[in-house]
């Protein structure tokens, strides 16, 4: 499909944000800045930015515990963003969320979530209620491998596969889930495939190729809109870092696989794409772009930290609404 | 006043929302016809045995505008659901610091009595009210469970119906015309001044026949319905112990971290009623065990109108 290329610039852009956001937030975590956890999103930018870039405002999607990358894509406010990993009151949740709960409803952001497949039945239910609307919504579910082999994977499918909602089920086979490689976890190495099992299309791509990922992606949304029903889409990427930014995490994976991987990064691909092939990116222009985003990035960690911390008596607000 | 059942005003209550806020839908692995009649397929869904994704969706679908209810039908069903319940439902709207509204209904039957042995016979209440997040709303009667279930489903919180099974056919007044009953408003099922009998459920009404007894014996008993467990009526519980200064709980549950031994600690460690208590609070519940199966176990595990007039018995010296 034509992407002009005005708007794979704006996709290249989008997906250094959430590489150099992700940079910052794991150097500030291991400063002690960020507190918790932080799971980096590096290596799967194309995922994030190829579908969010095919949705309108008004779609909506879910995220999982690596859920920096879904809100970046889907236009969620760094500040605010940065805020909330800093623990301050300015932050997307005052501070109650953190890194694995970060949700920003008015752009059709449900939330991180800390809880592997948690968000899966959510979303559906957003898409039971975008078919109960009529508007022509649709609603995506992200998540990763170690997912799809838990119930509510087979349980949303199925009953969106039956009643015909309008969902996009993405799935990012980055091959690891923690340190349990997928070809010992999964039954048949791709997800993609069992789509056949709810009479819906199951579509392969290279994660890492934003094109493939944006096409596929447009393709389910139309269809979903057309109310035919929901689409499967296995992507097949790879996280270039640890599971989490903890740095005595153990990584287990193979040297040799992870080198292989970093080859295949979806960001040097666009840029070569846009320099090379088409001549719409100098030199200048993608370190300039590059520049503009590590200032974006620096002023929210500025933001966050020039922000207070909530007060104690906050603890108890919000429980109820 | 006509009367009508425990399930029938259950139903009508849903009857009367769905009609009244077109953003409210159904979901259940069972539809309940009266409702596919009056609504369709498309707001009510018989759906899959899929308690977990049931759950969640109704999340979503509240996150996104509507006002989802959700039948587990037996609370059993809810454990497969619990990541939904425990991990999402309860904290989302804290978790996001408020941004947006969850307003879910979730109903269940609870309870025993009806020989369905150890899975589809519990009181399982404490395990939610130990959550953040969650209201709980526990009708006794017909009328209560047509009041409170308005008012559940108008909330804008994720609230949990526990319906007695025991009490599903029972019949009692019910108005035809729209009322609502606010959540954290005990009810005094009777006034008395020798002791206060809170009773949750089924067995309120084994509390009023055990007051009866015991009227006739000279003890005055005052039996209390908390009606809803989050918010939970704390005023009108110490009051009326601060008037009797003694106290039974009368739970169906197990004793173990229940709702009683909530009950009985708001009163103990509140110090104006504490100072009022002329006797060891008493718990009169459900043996700790699964719940067996043969009438003979089943109605020996079980709390009942005997145990608890005894129980009364003791705290006044004339057991």
């Amino acid at each position: 499909m034509e992407i002009s290329p005005e708007k794979q610039r704006e996709m290249l852009r989008t997906m250094q944000r959430i590489r150099r956001f992700e940079e910052r937030a794991s150097d500030d975590y291991v400063a002690g800045d960020i507190y918790g956890t932080v799971h980096c999103y590096i290596g799967e930018e194309a995922v994030a930015v190829g579908v969010c870039s095919a949705l309108d405002n008004d779609d909506q999607i879910i995220s999982t515990h690596r859920g920096h990358g879904h809100c970046i894509a889907k236009g969620a406010d760094i500040n605010l963003m940065m805020a909330e990993l800093y623990g301050r009151e300015t932050g997307y949740c005052k501070g109650k969320g953190g890194s694995m709960h970060i949700a920003d409803f008015s752009i059709g952001m449900l939330g991180a979530n800390g809880i592997v497949a948690g968000g899966i039945s959510i979303i559906t239910g957003a898409g039971l209620a975008a078919q109960l609307d009529g508007k022509g919504r649709v609603a995506v579910s992200f998540f990763g491998d170690g997912a799809s082999g838990a119930g509510p994977f087979h349980e949303s499918l199925n009953i969106a596969a039956a009643w015909k909602l309008p969902m996009i089920y993405v799935c990012e086979n980055n091959l690891w889930a923690v340190n349990t490689a997928a070809e010992n976890a999964l039954s048949i190495p791709d997800v993609g495939s069992r789509a056949s099992s709810y009479g819906i299309p199951g579509i392969i791509v290279d994660g890492n190729d934003i094109f493939a990922v944006h096409e596929a992606a447009h393709n389910a949304v139309e269809r979903a809109r057309r109310g035919d029903g929901p689409t499967l889409i296995e992507c097949k990427t790879y996280r270039h870092r640890r599971h989490t930014e903890r740095p005595t995490q153990p990584d287990v994976r193979p040297q040799k696989e992870i080198d292989e991987w970093l080859k295949k990064d979806p960001i040097d691909r666009l840029v070569q794409h846009l320099q090379q092939q088409q001549g719409q990116l100098s030199t200048e222009e993608w370190k300039q772009m590059d520049d503009e985003i590590l200032r974006e990035v620096e002023e929210s960690v500025n933001f966050a930290k020039n922000s207070p911390f909530p007060g104690a008596e906050k603890a108890t607000e919000d429980v109820f609404a | 006043m006509r009367q009508i059942s425990y399930a029938e005003a259950g139903m009508e209550a849903l009857l009367e929302e769905m009609e009244r806020d077109p953003k409210t839908f159904h979901l259940s692995t069972d539809a309940p016809v009266p409702l596919v009649e009056k609504f369709g397929h498309s707001r009510v869904r018989g759906t899959p045995i899929a308690e977990g994704a049931l759950t969640g969706m109704g999340i979503g679908a509240a996150g996104s505008g509507f006002r989802p209810i959700i039948d587990w039908r037996m609370i059993t069903f809810s454990f497969v659901a619990m990541d939904q319940i425990v991990n999402q439902a309860s904290k989302i709207h804290y978790m996001f610091g408020g941004q947006t509204k969850f307003p879910i209904l979730y109903r269940a039957t609870v309870g025993g009595g009806v020989r369905m042995a150890a899975q589809h016979s519990q009181s399982p209440y404490s395990m939610f009210m130990n959550l953040a997040g969650l209201k709980m709303i526990l009708p006794s009667t017909p009328y209560d469970t047509k009041g409170l279930l308005k008012t559940a489903i108008r909330d804008d919180n994720p609230v949990i119906s526990f319906e007695s099974t025991r009490l599903l056919t029972m019949q009692g007044p019910v108005p035809e015309e729209d009322y609502t009953i606010p959540l954290g408003v005990a009810d005094i099922k009777k006034e008395g001044k020798d002791v206060t009998i809170v009773a949750l459920a089924w067995l309120v009404h084994e509390a009023l026949e055990a007051a009866a007894i015991l009227e006739a014996e000279g003890i005055s008993a005052e039996v209390i319905d908390p009606r809803t467990l989050v918010p939970l009526d704390k005023e009108t519980i110490r009051s009326s112990v601060q008037k009797t200064g003694r106290l039974i709980v009368a739970d169906e549950a197990g004793p173990t971290c229940g709702a009683s031994a909530e009950i009985a600690a708001l009163v103990t460690e509140d110090e104006a009623t504490f100072k009022c208590l002329k006797k060891a609070v008493k718990r009169v519940c459900a043996l700790q065990v699964p719940i067996p199966y043969s009438p003979p176990l089943e109605d020996a595990v079980f709390p009942n109108r005997e145990k608890i007039a005894n129980a009364v018995r003791q705290v006044m010296n004339k057991a």
